[in-house]
Parts: structure tokens; sequence; C-alpha cells
């Protein structure tokens, strides 16, 4: 039997805002896809545009980037950073053959958890839609 | 991999005479006393026994070749470095790649065969095709544009540009979809590995378009495939030549011609380009073509300066305070621009130029520094001109 393909994705959640959406989404037992594998930063400005490279040549199916909103930064202009970072990141991923989908920037307030987990929700099924990484199983 | 003992032999390290003439023009050793080519090659000879796989000292090196130019043993410095450093990564001592390895992740990406979307700058009036016997191998420029758009995006034309060129003078390049990273900057950092893979991948991608002529205007693209890949499959049955030398060809047919009104150029040498493969004059022809006023640096062809990284596997004070030289000397020459066809080079000295931290106030490196092709193409004379 062929196994199910389910897309595999990593969240970079900054401490203050996003984690602790998807902490609230779990205690206010909202329902989302377990596909998510988050990973906690201090803030996204720590998100050097090399982990999500690295995330996808380790064979994630998507890459998710959340941190708090414009001018909600707990480090003041950290997510500015991100968001700059992520837009060469997109404009460099078609040319290297990844979609730029697969990669998603998203603002979540630590009082959003029903917003955290609609994106979650939604990127599996983008990426079910658009089907594994090209580099699936990774490049070691 | 073969030993430590055959690296020797080959790069002719036991001719080593320790005179010290490889430390003198070493450009690393006159910022940082501590370093000297010479001390590598010691050490390796000596076998300290932990120097592989903690001597730090291999990837301070800019592999910029001054010292294999100097050396009256002709001691291949280089050879010997990169050697070591593929042998280093096996013992667990890795370079700390600058941009934490981002440039050498996406090459590395590259190796999975994953169908690439690289052409998105082709426009539908420029005429490119899949089979034919001139090969334009484009290079990462587009990608590095990308990657560093704040300060050398306008990297991102140069492929373009170089197919305008070579378009107005009637010629149709092939251009592919299927090229990947020549595999420079993974050999240099150590991973000869990666590099091969990609190695394959490129020369197939060239036999099946049944090109005789591959044209390169990145000067480490040549040095890869001139030398690094031809020491792994023999010599190849199409021809290799460089932007500049290929353009002037063309011109001296009469095919192609610039048009500008004058102005001030300083050209930069790059190591690849100059001490690596010998290729002083056609870009300053080039420059005489375009009808400027070529001024030279006070260290000019082997003596160039360096832009002080070498394959994003170093950047530091030493690498700040070479770019700071090289712009300052440029600058003396009373030149508008500081053209040169390496696009790491300019991303290099653009990343010095338009850093807060420039150790000097602005006014006194007023200098541009472009990619050459960009600057070509902005005096292109279309057919119709003439």
């Amino acid at each position: 039997m062929t196994e199910q393909y389910e897309p595999r994705i990593i969240a970079f959640c900054c401490n203050w805002c996003s984690y602790a959406a998807a902490d609230l989404a779990g205690t206010s037992r909202l329902q989302y896809p377990p596909n998510i594998r988050i990973i906690k930063v201090m803030c996204t400005g720590r998100i050097d545009p090399v982990f999500v490279l690295q995330a996808f040549k380790h064979g994630a199916d998507g890459v998710l980037v959340a941190g708090c909103h414009p001018r909600g930064c707990f480090y003041v202009h950290g997510n500015e950073k991100t968001a700059y970072r992520m837009e060469f990141l997109q404009d460099i991923m078609p040319m290297i053959g990844l979609e730029p989908k697969r990669l998603r920037l998203e603002w979540i307030a630590g009082s959003e958890p029903d917003k955290f987990a609609r994106i979650c929700r939604e990127m599996v099924e983008d990426l079910k839609k658009l089907g594994p990484s090209p580099v699936r199983g990774g490049i070691f | 991999m073969a030993g430590l003992d055959e690296l020797i032999e080959e790069t002719g390290a036991h001719d080593c005479v320790e005179c010290g003439k490889c430390t003198s023009v070493c450009p690393v050793a006159r910022i940082n006393p501590k370093f000297a080519p010479r001390l590598i090659v010691l050490r390796v000879l000596e076998g300290v026994s932990d120097s592989l796989s903690k001597d730090k000292d291999i990837w301070s090196c800019i592999t910029c070749e001054m010292c294999n130019d100097m050396c009256p043993y002709e001691v291949n410095y280089s050879g010997f470095i990169l050697g070591l450093r593929t042998r280093a990564i096996k013992a667990g001592n890795l370079p700390d790649c600058s941009q934490s390895g981002a440039v050498h992740t996406y090459q590395r990406l590259m190796t999975s065969g994953v169908k690439q979307n690289r052409l998105k700058w082709v426009t539908p009036e420029m005429k490119i095709k899949e089979r034919g016997d001139v090969f334009y191998f484009t290079g990462c420029a587009v990608h590095l544009g990308a990657l560093f758009s704040d300060k050398a995006g306008e990297l991102k034309n140069t492929p373009a540009n170089y197919v305008r060129i070579l378009n107005a003078a009637g010629i149709e390049p092939v251009v592919s979809n299927d090229e990947v990273c020549c595999g420079h900057d993974l050999l240099w950092a150590g991973d000869e590995d990666s590099m091969l893979k990609l190695m394959d991948k490129n020369v197939e991608v060239i036999r099946k378009s049944g090109a005789k002529t591959v044209v390169f205007s990145c000067p480490e693209c040549l040095r890869t495939f001139e030398i690094d890949y031809q020491d792994f499959l023999g010599d190849f049955d199409f021809e290799l030549v460089h932007m500049s030398e290929f353009l002037l060809d063309l011109i001296d047919k009469g095919k192609l011609s610039f048009d500008s009104n004058g102005g001030k150029i300083t050209y930069h040498d790059s190591c690849r380009l100059g001490r690596h493969l010998g290729i002083y004059d056609p870009p300053r022809d080039l420059i005489s073509a375009l009808g400027m006023e070529l001024i030279e640096m006070q260290n000019n062809k082997e003596k160039a300066g360096c832009c002080g990284v070498n394959a994003f596997a170093n950047c530091g004070e030493v690498s700040q305070k070479l770019q700071l030289d090289r712009l300052l000397e440029a600058t003396a020459t009373g030149a508008d621009e500081m053209l040169t066809f390496c696009p790491k080079c300019v991303i290099h000295f653009n990343c010095l130029l338009k850093s807060p931290k420039l150790p000097v106030p602005h006014e006194k490196v007023k200098i541009l520094v472009r990619e050459f092709g960009n600057v070509l193409a902005e005096h292109l004379q279309k057919k119709g001109d003439r």
C-alpha cells in the first residue's frame, strides 16, 4: 500500500505573538491538522533566510513564518526585517524550482488562535493540491 | 579521495623552500600577520596531526593566487588550499560561511535535479535557441541579484544584457533552463561531492545542445569549467571562451559596435579572470572599443587587489580592509565607474560601499562598482543606428 501524501510544514513562530497564538489554539481545543512542526524563535527577525532554505533542503513541503503584526513587534523592527527577507526568498525560490506558495509569511497576534488554526488548515490544503516538494526526502 | 601525500606531490608543495615571498605579497597576511601561505604548507608537511581538523587558516585564504604568481618554485598554493579544504570538511573543520551559507544552500538544492524556472528574465524580443553552436552559460548572476537586491540588484539584468548584445551581433545563443550552478562556491567551500553532481548536469546540458563554443561572462564559471571540470573529465570537445574575447572578435569582424560619449572608467581584474586564467587585455580592449578612457589603478593586472571574499566562505575584518583599499585606489584614479566581470566582486565591493559601517566618509570612496555587461548594454549601437 502506498503511503498517502501528507505535507510536512515547518512553522517558525515568534515567542511573543504567534507561538502564544498556537498555544492558545491548543488550550482552546481548536482543531488544526497535525502537519505543522513548530520551531519557536524569540523573534521572526531571528529567522535567517538560510533557515527557510535549509528546511526545504531537508525535505519540508512548506514553511510558515509567523510573527507579530507590523508595528507590533516585541523588538520594534524584527518583523519588518523578516518581511524584506521573505520577499527576496520568494524571488529566488521559483528560480531554483520551488513554488513560492510553499513559503508563507503571516502576522498572527497572541489573541488570534483561530487565525493560527485557519492558516494551518489553508496551508495544508494548498500544499496537498501542490503535491510533495520536489526535494522531498531531502539532500544531505 | 587521494591522501595528503598525493596532494603535496600534485601541487608541488614539497618544493617550498620557505623563502616567504608568498607571505610578502599575500593580501591577507598584510592585515593579519599570523597568517602565511607558507606556514599552512609547513604545518601539513611536518604532519601536525590536528592541523587539518582544526586549522582555521585554510578558510582565511582568499585564494587570490598572488602567492602562486610570486612563488619562484611554482608551488600551487591555491590548489593546495583547495585540496586541504575538501579534506578538512570531512574532518569536521567547516568554514564560517557568510550569509550563514544561504548561497551554498541554494546551490546544493540545485544538485537534486529539481525542474527550475531559471529563465524568467527572457523577454519575447530576445532571440535564444535550444540547440545551436554558441552556448551562453549565464551563471548565478540573477540568483545573486535577487539575494543581494539591496546591494547589487543590477545583477538581475546581467544575462539579459549579454543576450541583447549577442543578438545585436546577429548571434542567437543557446540559453538553457536546465543549466545549474557551476559549483565554484561549493568546491571552494570544500564540498567537492556536490560540485561533481553539478558538473555532470552542466556538461550533459551543453552536450545535448550541440554547442561548439561555450561563452561565459562570469570568471568563476569559466575557471571552474576550464580548470576544475577538465581536471576531472579530461579536455572538452567544445571550446570555452570568455565573453570579453568573444565580443572583441565580433567587434573585429565589424558585427558589433558600441557608442559612448566618453567617460572615465577603471577596470578591476577579478582574481579568477586575471591570475587564475590570465585574461588581462581583452576587457581593456573592450573599454577602448566602447570609446571610453581607461585609467588604470595603481595595482593592476597581476598585482590587482582583491574583493576580499572567496566563495562566501569567509568575510570579516580582513575582507573589509581589502575592499576599502581597492575602493580608495579606484577613487584615486578619478574614474566614475569601476567595471569588473565578476558578479561576486560587484557584490562584495557594493556591500562595503553601501554599508553604514563604512570606515571612511562616503565622499572618500566616490565610485560606482558595476558589472561589465550592464555598462556595455547601455552603449550598444543598434543595427539601424549604424
